[in-house]
């Protein structure tokens, strides 16, 4: 059984960003960049079903610029296979449908059984592409997944909803989410880091895969949030629900 | 607040721009090490060791160890951890490809074991020295004493001690005492050893412990020690660890700092005598011994810079906290505003640096000296580290010490409580001086062995090799850092002229002179690495490359250095020159 895992390079989710200055974006200049902690949820996800013997086979797949090789090796040091790295511009900002495209491509030529992916990306929260990937290529869907268990041809799914979890099955191939209580990744080993160099990466550009990545969405302006004002004392209770009241508005 | 984060930025820097990573990678053997390779390995050690081991580190000096029977209980908060490391592979980093190692460069494993070390620097003793007694096996073990211990120490699944210490025999370790009797294909070992850092423990199946021992009639003094191999378990006909040696641990201390570090008492031989292999010849147990104490030395300076490190990231968080005072423009002030605390926050952080780029700059002649085939080369990068050991054992060890006051300082009354931790730093550091041949022994070895032997040929050499840093940094336009560098580089020359002339008419000049010339040079060797990384940076701001807000600090801590701590320098040329009549001159009797 084979196992396609989408994988993004992100900032680093300790990394605090700052808005650029003419306000058009986030400033990645320099910054500490790692595999999206969902992604690499889905990977570790794809590398335990492998270790209980349910997967024979795991290629991650990024789309990014060329540097995102490093998240790529950085997955198959945590135990996939082989990997696919669709490069694109690094200035371009890529959007879920553009991601989604290429990877549809990606699952005709590859006909995995299972494409596992994070259920978002930390930068642009979107929550998108694995569902526009799901409709393009016409697999069945669970998103936000918390357990993964693959029977005889079928996926069970168990989903963080609200108030609860929902297990739903589905026929594979089929395409899985994940939520962040999924798993905790493991740290790659060093001999795992040397062996990953020796693992086979191919590169292909957007282009070649006949995809549009040009953006649908521009960005108007992107700031920080404003500072936290600083609070007053208030001297009785009275003032305080007049000020609820008439500077508030809340009650 | 103890969270510990990698100095990533630094420490590829230094690698990759100041150091000689690329042209190391291309040596044969380590071809592996490319600059991709190496990015990912740091990162993932940087990541492992912030994440899994590094928040251990408080709680488990809390806990310390504690012995029961014989057997040594360890911090509870270290459970497993050992294990993680093992089974992540990073004790086999350097080990050979031979024995299940990844035969990588010590220029790249300088880097991880300096995250090591910051995480939890009582823990990291315990890898520490077995890497220890894995380059001793290497160098002078034999073929089948290779093959019985050396897969199992590289890979951590057993760890390694070293064995010096007796109650009579401390620095002086031609007083050692401990008798080894021949008997068929071993040896029998009796008596008793102390302070042996993680002499016994729970973590592995085995401990190997290399003990210096005296023979039957063994001349006196130091041509009369050799030097053993005594397994906790002994090896059975699988390799494995079989029957209990007669080895046991009889005691452990209550120190000053690094509690997690048990610190034994070991006993050998109270009954029938413990089993031990020699190693190579009986009588030339201290060569092999020094054989691996350099490395050892060079790893200790490297603690300095590590727990440094660690004060320093604290420091800085909780003066970026802590409002007190105010400043002209700011009523309510961070105290990291305030001049004073900038001055130990810089000299923290110039210290810091510039000891790094040394002890980096150290493993790397390491690298060159065991790939070099070229015999002048090699002898080269040999006298290189024979010669910075004592600097960056003595040096960097001695700024430990101030390094974690200072962040203690920062922390104010808070400083001085347990509670926040930044206690524990200092009393961490306070070992770093003593251990591994005190800092007063590493200045004697610098003046006697290493000044004096060659007339101090390979000391002029690293400064006329340092003296191009002043002319680059003049073309660089760092004018501040070409003169205080020369200044720094005459006052060891001076330094150097006074002990082979004056030294040789009395002896106590050299001897109460040497630690403030291992300071002179420490000092002026680490300070000249500061200044050629400020020049790299510079170079690569002017091609705009690289990460410009990096170089331009980089170029602001050596200026720094340049204006408050180089000054030391010439303060230390001032006391050499007074030479030792006050220092000996007050009647033994008077004090
Ligand atoms: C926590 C801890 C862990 C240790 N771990 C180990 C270990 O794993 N294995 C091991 O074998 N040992 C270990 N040691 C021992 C350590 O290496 C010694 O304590 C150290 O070498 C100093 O020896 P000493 O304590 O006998 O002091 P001494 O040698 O008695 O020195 C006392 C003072 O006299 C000075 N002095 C001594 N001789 C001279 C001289 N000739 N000229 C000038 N000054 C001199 C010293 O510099 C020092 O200031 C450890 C010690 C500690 C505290």
């Amino acid at each position: 059984m084979k196992v396609l895992v989408a994988i993004k390079r992100a900032v680093d989710y300790n990394v605090k960003v700052r808005p650029n200055s003419d306000g058009s974006g986030v400033d990645l200049n320099n910054l500490k960049m790692s595999i999206n902690p969902f992604c690499e949820i889905a990977v570790e996800e794809a590398v335990r079903l492998k270790e209980k013997g349910a997967v024979t086979e795991i290629i991650v797949v990024s789309l990014g610029p060329q540097k995102a090789q490093e998240q790529v090796r950085a997955a198959l040091a945590m135990g996939a296979d082989r990997g696919i790295l669709i490069k694109i511009e690094e200035t371009i900002e890529i959007e879920p449908l553009a991601i989604a495209k290429c990877l549809k491509i990606v699952c005709d030529e590859e006909k995995p059984d299972l494409v596992l992916m994070g259920k978002q990306s930390i930068d642009g929260d979107n929550n998108q592409t694995g569902q526009m990937l799901a409709a393009l290529a016409r697999y069945p869907q669970g998103t936000f997944a918390s357990e993964v268990v693959i029977d005889n041809g079928s996926v069970f799914v168990t989903r963080e909803i609200d108030g609860g979890l929902q297990t739903i099955k589905l026929a594979l191939p089929a395409i899985v989410t994940t939520d962040l209580r999924l798993n905790v990744p493991r740290y790659a080993s060093l001999p795992n880091i040397m062996k990953a160099k020796q693992k086979p990466i191919r590169e292909i550009t957007a282009e070649e895969l006949g995809v549009d990545i040009t953006s649908r969405v521009s960005i108007v302006s992107v700031s920080a949030p404003v500072g936290r004002p600083e609070g007053v004392k208030v001297g009785s209770v009275d003032e305080l629900l007049d000020k609820l009241k008439n500077e508030a508005k809340v009650i | 607040m103890t969270t510990y984060s990698a100095p990533l930025d630094d420490i590829k820097f230094l690698l990759n721009n100041v150091l000689e990573m690329p042209s190391i990678s291309k040596l044969p053997g380590f071809e592996d090490a490319t600059p991709d390779m190496v990015d990912a390995i740091l990162n993932e050690a940087a990541r492992f060791y912030g994440e899994v081991l590094a928040p251990t580190n408080k709680l488990a000096d809390s806990q310390g160890s504690r012995l029961d029977g014989d057997r040594v209980v360890t911090a509870p908060a270290l459970d497993g951890i050992y294990k993680q490391i093992v089974n992540a592979g990073w004790p086999g980093l350097t080990g050979s490809r031979d024995f299940g190692g990844q035969g990588l460069p010590m220029l790249l494993s300088v880097a991880v074991d300096e995250m090591s070390q910051s995480a939890n620097m009582a823990f990291s003793l315990c890898p520490m020295l077995t890497k220890g007694v894995v380059t001793a096996l290497n160098i002078y073990g034999s073929s089948d004493q290779k093959k019985m211990y050396l897969s199992n120490l590289i890979s951590g699944a057993w760890s390694g001690t070293m064995n010096l210490t007796e109650p009579q025999a401390g620095s002086d370790l031609s007083a050692v005492k401990t008798k080894a009797t021949l008997n068929g294909d071993h040896y029998l070992l009796s008596g008793q050893k102390i302070y042996i850092t993680w002499g016994d423990h729970d973590f592995t199946d085995n401990i190997i412990h290399l003990v210096l021992a005296r023979t039957p009639g063994a001349p006196e003094g130091v041509k009369g020690i050799s030097l053993f191999i005594v397994p906790k378990f002994l090896i059975n006909d699988n390799g494995e660890a079989g029957e209990r040696n007669d080895v046991r641990c009889v005691g452990i201390e209550h120190k000053l700092g690094i509690h997690a570090s048990p610190t034994c008492t070991l006993s050998f031989g109270e009954k029938d005598g413990a089993i031990g292999y020699l190693i190579g010849d009986e009588n030339q147990g201290l060569v092999y011994m020094f054989a691996m104490m350099n490395e050892a030395r060079l790893a200790v300076g490297l603690q300095g810079i590590s727990v440094s490190e660690r004060a320093y990231q604290q420091a800085v968080y909780f003066a970026k906290e802590r409002v007190q005072g105010s400043t002209p423009d700011n009523k309510n002030t961070t105290i990291i505003h305030h001049p004073d605390v900038r001055r130990m926050l810089m000299t923290m952080r110039a210290l810091i640096e510039s000891g790094r780029a040394l002890t980096y700059s150290a493993f790397m002649h390491e690298d060159y000296m065991h790939k070099s085939d070229n015999k002048e080369r090699k002898t080269y990068h040999q006298r290189r580290i024979d010669l910075l050991t004592p600097l960056v054992k003595g040096w960097c060890t001695e700024n430990s010490v101030e390094i974690t006051s200072l962040g203690l300082q920062i922390h104010g009354g808070m400083g001085f409580i347990e509670e926040t931790g930044a206690a524990q730093h200092m009393r961490d550091a306070r070992i770093l001086p003593i251990y591994e041949g005190t800092n007063g022994i590493q200045a004697l070895d610098l003046v006697g062995r290493k000044l004096s032997r060659d007339k101090g040929k390979a000391a002029i050499e690293l400064l006329e090799d340092l003296s191009l840093i002043v002319r680059d940094s003049r073309v660089a336009k760092l004018e501040v850092l070409a003169n205080s560098l020369e200044a720094s580089l005459a006052a060891c020359k001076e330094a150097i002229t006074i002990l082979l002339t004056e030294g040789k008419q009395d002896w106590t000049i050299p001897c109460a002179s040497a630690f403030n010339v291992m300071m002179l040079m420490g000092g002026t060797a680490a300070g000249a690495m500061l200044a050629k990384s400020a020049i790299v940076a510079s170079n690569l701001n002017d091609k705009s490359s690289g990460n410009a807000i990096f170089n331009k600090n980089k170029i602001l801590t050596a200026i720094f250095y340049a204006e408050q701590v180089m000054p030391r320098n010439t303060a230390y040329l001032e006391a050499i020159r007074a030479g030792s009549k006050s220092i000996m001159a007050l009647d033994v009797k008077y004090f």
